[in-house]
């Protein structure tokens, strides 16, 4: 038989059920999501991989050029440091043996020493001699100093022991930041004489200044016990402790990541040699993300565009695809609801046609007793019960012939005689079949509309089987109206195969649970006043025509029945 | 009608019997038979008009019967009874051959009706 998609009828109203319908569609949002999900993924995952590489080649690249700059900057401030402090102490040690102890003996002479000093090299701020019992026996510069005893310095003891001394920095009695480089000269009596010059602190500020343009946020630097030697941006002020610890020992120069409130920080450092002094500089890098935002602008959009892009397209087609399998499924569930159904009513067919043949024989026999005795008793003119056993057998035969009606109809409902084959105009027939119940109409009030096309194909068919087929139709929806009621015909051509014939009427409607049945014999929501055959028997016409029968109802909107013939008589089927 | 003879055949023994009582008793000679086999020897040695066999009967069936007698004697007439609506695809044209068909049960006087209706076929012009 040909499928309900392929005629165009929608036959739902036998296949629904409310709670498999939400179960059904909790599995195809359940697959739809993973749909969206898988595809999501495998179309996201290289994206994202992708941009993440390149945040981290990115971020690989900037530290490196971090540390770079970072640390060619700490090599050249400490070469510049290194070169600072060992020209002065140079300077010192030429001064100290290049003079006669006694020449520098001389205020005026130190004095002039100073002003060579100044001139040459700068930073110089006053100089002193001291003897090795720690008394400054001599001084020039900005205070007075002379007289000063150092012997309980560490200074003093240092530079005793080492013969140069670069000191930490300190305010001192001058109260600015300054160290002070001291050398000893081993005199030939076998004393010492200790020449003293303070620094001022300036010098190695201004060279950490010019070198650190760019490479670092913060330069600074601090003595072997963590103290800053000169003013920190953020990481203490002057002679203060500073924040961050201080770094293990190295001769190289070194770039570390130092953890710092909840941050990190790229300290480069290097000690320099022949003084307590660590330069430190130091580089926050945790905005690179933003940097790499702002860099990447143009990939990044693309980025974004694209995964809109895909996740438009992934959800369009996930839903598409679902559609798809839904439709699907439906049309198979439809298929072989079709299927089962067409079997059910064949074996019941079958069944009802066995049981009526089988009935009918002994009906026969029952009838021609009971006619026997009719006869006999009618010819028995003296019998004395001849009136009651006549009127009885009249029951008798009565009961046979209602009984075979029954059957009959039964048997009718499998009945294979091969249908004619005329070309017949259904809009002429269908008036034909509403005039014989022309009296009913009219005597109830119902008004029977037509909606006939003018250009409809005949269909080649046999005229008894679609009057049988219509009538029944027509006659259940009579029984359907009430009083007053309307009842529509229309025919149409569906498709190039079939012709449509619906039979509307304004009745009650059939519930969803009778629909399932309706076609089935001996199913009648008439009562005792229907043998339930009426349905099925025109459901078997239509189906051994090569037609179709649906119906389309809702309670309280009254009932359609679409009749599909076709348009050319088909083989008979089974 | 009265000058006709009827052989009634069914492997219900009991209703063709019953039927040959009530037909004699309506003045119509009919004999009864349980199967095929024994009829068609009954119309071999006797004399029938018409002949009335059930579709559905063991040895042989209804269309066999009519087979053999359309072979043998074509002027006899054929009613076929059954309580079937119709036999399988094969036979249905065969059953339309028959010169009449009747659904169990009828009543006698629609088998008389049928069988004058046989009768009466052969004697109308053919169109």
């Amino acid at each position: 038989m040909n499928g309900a998609e392929s005629n165009g009828i929608p036959n739902g109203e036998m296949t629904t059920s409310t709670p498999g319908l939400q179960r059904e569609s909790t599995r195809y949002r359940k697959l739809w999501r993973y749909s969206v999900l898988l595809t999501s993924i495998v179309a996201l995952m290289p994206l994202i991989v992708m941009m993440g590489v390149n945040n981290l080649q990115y971020r690989r690249t900037t530290q490196s050029e971090m540390r770079y700059d970072l640390s060619r900057m700490v090599s050249d401030t400490k070469r510049s440091l290194e070169f600072v402090i060992r020209e002065r102490v140079s300077a010192l040690q030429l001064v100290i043996s290049d003079n006669n102890t006694s020449d520098l003996r001389d205020d005026e002479a130190l004095a002039r020493v100073l002003k060579h000093l100044k001139a040459s090299f700068g930073g110089f701020v006053d100089l002193g001699l001291i003897d090795d019992d720690g008394l400054q026996r001599h001084y020039v510069g900005p205070y007075n100093l002379k007289g000063t005893n150092y012997s309980e310095e560490v200074w003093f003891h240092e530079v005793m022991l080492r013969g140069v001394n670069v000191s930490n920095v300190f305010l001192g009695h001058r109260h600015f930041p300054h160290f002070v480089i001291s050398v000893k000269r081993e005199l030939e009596s076998g004393q010492f004489v200790i020449l003293r010059g303070t620094i001022d602190m300036e010098m190695l500020t201004y060279q950490i200044a010019i070198r650190n343009r760019q490479g670092a946020d913060d330069a600074f630097v601090v003595d072997h016990d963590g103290i800053l030697q000169t003013q920190s941006q953020s990481h203490g002020d002057l002679l203060d402790p500073c924040s961050l610890p201080v770094p293990p020992f190295s001769p190289e120069i070194e770039v570390i990541d130092q953890p710092h409130n909840g941050g990190h920080l790229l300290v480069g450092y290097s000690y320099i040699e022949q003084s307590p002094f660590i330069l430190m500089a130091v580089r926050t890098y945790d905005d690179h993300f933003t940097d790499w935002l702002r860099a990447h602008s143009d990939l990044i959009g693309f980025f974004v565009g694209s995964v809109i892009l895909i996740i438009i397209v992934v959800f369009w087609s996930s839903s598409f695809l679902v559609r798809q399998i839904r439709a699907s499924d439906e049309r198979r569930a439809k298929m072989l609801h079709n299927i089962e159904y067409t079997n059910k009513m064949a074996t019941i067919g079958r069944l009802a046609a066995s049981v009526a043949h089988e009935i009918n024989n002994p009906l026969a026999i029952i009838n021609e007793k009971a006619g026997l005795l009719k006869d006999l008793a009618e010819h028995a003119e003296d019998h004395p019960y001849r009136d009651k056993s006549i009127a009885s057998v009249d029951s008798i035969i009565q009961s046979v012939e209602r009984c075979s009606a029954v059957t009959h109809r039964l048997l009718g409902f499998t009945r294979r005689m091969e249908p004619g084959h005329e070309m017949i105009d259904l809009r002429i027939l269908l008036q034909e079949v509403v005039g014989f119940l022309g009296k009913e109409a009219a005597h109830r009030n119902i008004e029977i509309q037509y909606h006939f096309p003018d250009d409809l194909p005949t269909v080649e068919c046999d005229r008894g089987w679609l009057q049988q087929i219509f009538l029944n139709l027509v006659n259940n929806a009579f029984g359907a109206v009430e009083r007053g009621g309307q009842i529509a015909l229309s025919v149409e051509r569906q498709n190039h195969a079939y012709v449509a014939v619906r039979v509307r009427d304004s009745g009650s409607g059939i519930s969803e649970e009778n629909l399932q049945h309706i076609f089935e014999p001996f199913f009648s929501t008439k009562g005792q006043f229907g043998t339930g055959l009426g349905l099925s028997i025109t459901y078997g016409l239509v189906q051994k025509l090569g037609g179709e029968i649906k119906v389309e109802s809702r309670e309280g909107e009254g009932s359609t029945f679409v009749v599909l013939i076709p348009i050319k008589a088909v083989a008979t089927m089974e | 009608m009265k000058n006709l003879n009827l052989l009634l055949i069914d492997d219900e023994l009991e209703l063709v019997t019953t039927l040959v009582e009530r037909l004699e008793i309506r003045g119509i000679q009919a004999e009864a038979a349980s199967n095929g086999r024994d009829a068609l020897e009954r119309v071999r040695q006797g004399h029938f008009d018409v002949v009335v066999a059930d579709l559905k009967m063991p040895i042989m069936s209804g269309i066999e019967v009519m087979q053999t007698l359309r072979e043998e004697f074509p002027d006899i007439k054929v009613v076929l009874i059954t309580g079937h609506g119709s036999s399988d695809d094969s036979s249905q044209q065969m059953v339309e051959r028959a010169d009449g068909l009747l659904l169990k049960p009828f009543s006698i006087d629609s088998l008389i009706e049928k069988v004058n209706e046989v009768v009466h076929l052969g004697d109308m012009p053919h169109e």
